[in-house]
């Protein structure tokens, strides 16, 4: 299992973060890991403990996540039918503040209809437990891998304040999209992607057909 | 047993584990997606400049993974295809949609799922990301009405799967796709030897023994193929409630007990219903169904059934019932058989048919006469012209007296979450 991390030294993360991710992990370390520690002891330094600033753990290997992810992908279809997703939540959250300020408001508009319109819970779906769900076990991978950080990850030319504008711009018109194309990355392109969904492939390619037509011009954000 | 499990496809307060369910491949989600590496922007920017294409890796793995186990599972029979949610096409708002959502990656540097990982890990560039989502999502709910009727038609083709498209078995589609899959993880490893000046060396050996065993599994699928509607039809099994107790029936059973031949009174009652929506698919010829129908019947031949099955999936309504009709019950038989197998949900037959049909509610209408015909399955009343549903009884009145005897049959069954899946 040695062999499905991915060496520090090559992701773009740690080129940039310099020498910080290269302690030795202050936790036990799970069977794959140990391969890692051994070539990584030159580096040694002070344990510093602390739930949120400890040592982050390299991340593992990208083929053996996304084996991972097929498989909680393939038991989400064959267990309910339905697949990942997550933009659909958004939406409907949404929507539940807006029923709650304006439900008049609600009931005429067409989109908020079929979500909340009349007596109906916008948070009645299984996509509302699956974004929690997400939100959580987002956050215990980062804790048990010590990526739990107060940070910015952004690229080295722009200041924090630009990342957080372009982040949320790019939040802006991701969902919309996501809303309009009836499901993201998650929704279309993964789920819809493993059953075969002719729609949801011509999705998956005008997300990368869009993002690679536009990087040349924004490559100052990243690069 | 059959896959997908009932009592997991939808959530409801009724069942509060369900949540449960629901909350743990969420949690699965989110923790795969973070250790990963998408909680970093940067990591998710790479992919655009070919620096390091781990977001292109890990979706095809996944999809490549899911799609060859799903596929194993329906040809093996474990899982009925049909039940499992396919995103139905819209190629209009997909392909904007799906330009707008390229762009708002480039620039934000997640996409939604990953920004969950990302803020629930603490990085503030996420916590904007998912803020501005909810804006565009507001943003999106309050314009839509200006393209509603674009955002609902263009270019839709309803549940449509690739095997449809290409003509092809979706054994050797699936078979296609873990090629393609395959040579792009080549393509993405020389792209970042070039251009991200990794050393390839360095990459485990085991990821070449887990490409030749998906291409092994891949073609297995390809080879073992689906089942047939005959298989799917014999793994059927319906419940009913009988005396307060859930008893399991087969399909045969159903047939033969009678369950699902419901009385022509029936059907009036389900037409005029206003919590039900009726949709009676009329199985005859076309000259049979020029000469009379019911109201509202659409005309669909025996021979060409399986064609309405997408759209029959297709439809999440749960308040609806499918009745198909014949002359007599044996085209309609055969037209039940096929539907059931194929998982459309809530199908009926007429009892009696069209023939019954006027036996009760046209007995005395005037251009109508009763001939003697002895064979099965044909139309046993003769019409002075063939007016179709302008006839009296093709529409009759579900507020005069009938005086009708027969127990109801039809109990709903919901068959899938009444939001369909998808991204919803």
């Amino acid at each position: 299992m040695v062999a499905l991390v991915t060496h520090p030294s090559t992701s773009l993360r740690s080129a940039q973060d310099g020498g910080n991710l290269k302690k030795p992990s202050p936790l036990p370390l799970s069977h794959w890991e140990r391969g890692v520690k051994e070539k990584n002891m030159t580096t040694a330094t002070p344990i510093k403990k602390g739930l949120f600033n400890r040592t982050a753990k390299p991340y593992v290997h990208p083929y053996f996540g996304g084996m991972v992810l097929g498989i909680v992908l393939f038991l989400a279809l064959f267990l309910t039918g339905n697949g990942l997703g997550s933009s659909g939540a958004t939406s409907r959250i949404v929507t539940a503040a807006e029923d709650a300020v304006a439900p008049d408001h609600v009931d005429q508009t067409p989109y908020l209809l079929k979500l909340a319109g009349g007596d109906k819970n916008p948070f009645d779906d299984w996509i509302i437990p699956v974004f929690f769900g997400a939100l959580v076990g987002g956050f215990s991978s980062g804790m048990i891998f010590g990526r739990v950080k107060l940070e910015t990850t952004k690229g080295p030319r722009i200041s924090n304040r630009t990342r957080w504008l372009v982040s949320f711009l790019g939040g802006v018109l991701f969902l919309y999209g996501a809303r309009m194309a009836r499901g993201c990355t998650s929704g279309q392109a993964l789920t819809g992607g493993a059953t075969l969904s002719a729609g949801s492939w011509v999705v998956m390619f005008a997300i990368f057909g869009g993002a690679y037509a536009v990087a040349y011009f924004v490559r100052k954000l990243w690069l | 047993m059959q896959f997908p499990l009932p009592a997991f496809m939808s959530v409801s307060a009724e069942n509060p584990w369900t949540y449960l369910v629901f909350g743990l491949v969420g949690f699965a989600f989110g923790f795969t997606l973070e250790m990963s590496g998408f909680g970093d922007s940067r990591k998710l920017a790479a992919q655009f400049y070919f620096t390091e294409m781990t977001v292109l890796k890990v979706m095809f793995t996944a999809i490549v993974t899911a799609m060859v186990l799903l596929f194993g599972a329906v040809s093996l029979g474990l899982l009925n295809f049909n039940l499992v949610w396919v995103n139905e096409t819209y190629l209009a708002s997909g392909i904007l949609g799906g330009l707008i959502m390229g762009v708002g990656f480039i620039v934000g540097g997640f996409c939604p799922t990953t920004s969950l990982a990302s803020a629930s890990t603490g990085k503030i560039d996420g916590m904007f990301f998912m803020l501005g989502g909810f804006f565009g999502a507001l943003l999106f709910g309050e314009t839509e009405k200006y393209f509603d009727y674009w955002y609902t038609h263009a270019g839709y083709f309803g549940r449509l799967t690739l095997d449809q498209v290409f003509g092809l078995p979706v054994g050797v589609v699936v078979l296609l796709v873990v090629f393609m899959a395959l040579f792009m993880f080549w393509g993405a490893e020389q792209l970042e030897r070039i251009f991200g000046k990794k050393d390839l060396t360095k990459e485990p050996k085991l990821r070449l023994a887990g490409a030749g065993l998906l291409a092994v599994a891949a073609i297995s699928v390809a080879l073992i193929g689906t089942p047939s509607t005959n298989a799917k039809y014999d793994r059927l099994t319906f419940e009913r409630e009988v005396d307060g107790q859930k008893v399991q029936y087969t399909a045969d059973e159903m047939l033969a007990e009678r369950k699902v031949q419901i009385h022509p009174g029936e059907l009036l009652a389900t037409m005029a219903d206003d919590r039900l929506i009726a949709s009676v698919i009329d199985v005859r010829s076309e000259a049979d169904y020029n000469l009379f129908h019911i109201a509202n019947s659409v005309n669909v031949p025996l021979t060409e059934i399986k064609t309405v099955v997408p759209s029959l999936l297709a439809d999440q309504a749960a308040n609806k019932v499918y009745v198909v009709v014949s002359n007599d019950e044996v085209a309609a038989t055969e037209a039940w058989k096929i539907l059931v197998a194929e998982a459309a949900p809530n199908v009926y037959i007429l009892e009696g048919g069209v023939n019954n049909w006027i036996a009760v509610f046209g007995k005395s209408e005037e251009g109508i006469r009763l001939l003697t015909v002895s064979s099965a399955d044909v139309l046993r009343y003769a019409f002075n012209s063939a007016l179709g549903d302008r006839y009296e009884c093709a529409n009759p009145s579900p507020l005069a007296e009938w005086e009708l005897d027969f127990t109801p049959k039809i109990q709903l069954q919901l068959k899938r979450d009444k939001s369909g899946g998808g991204c919803g």
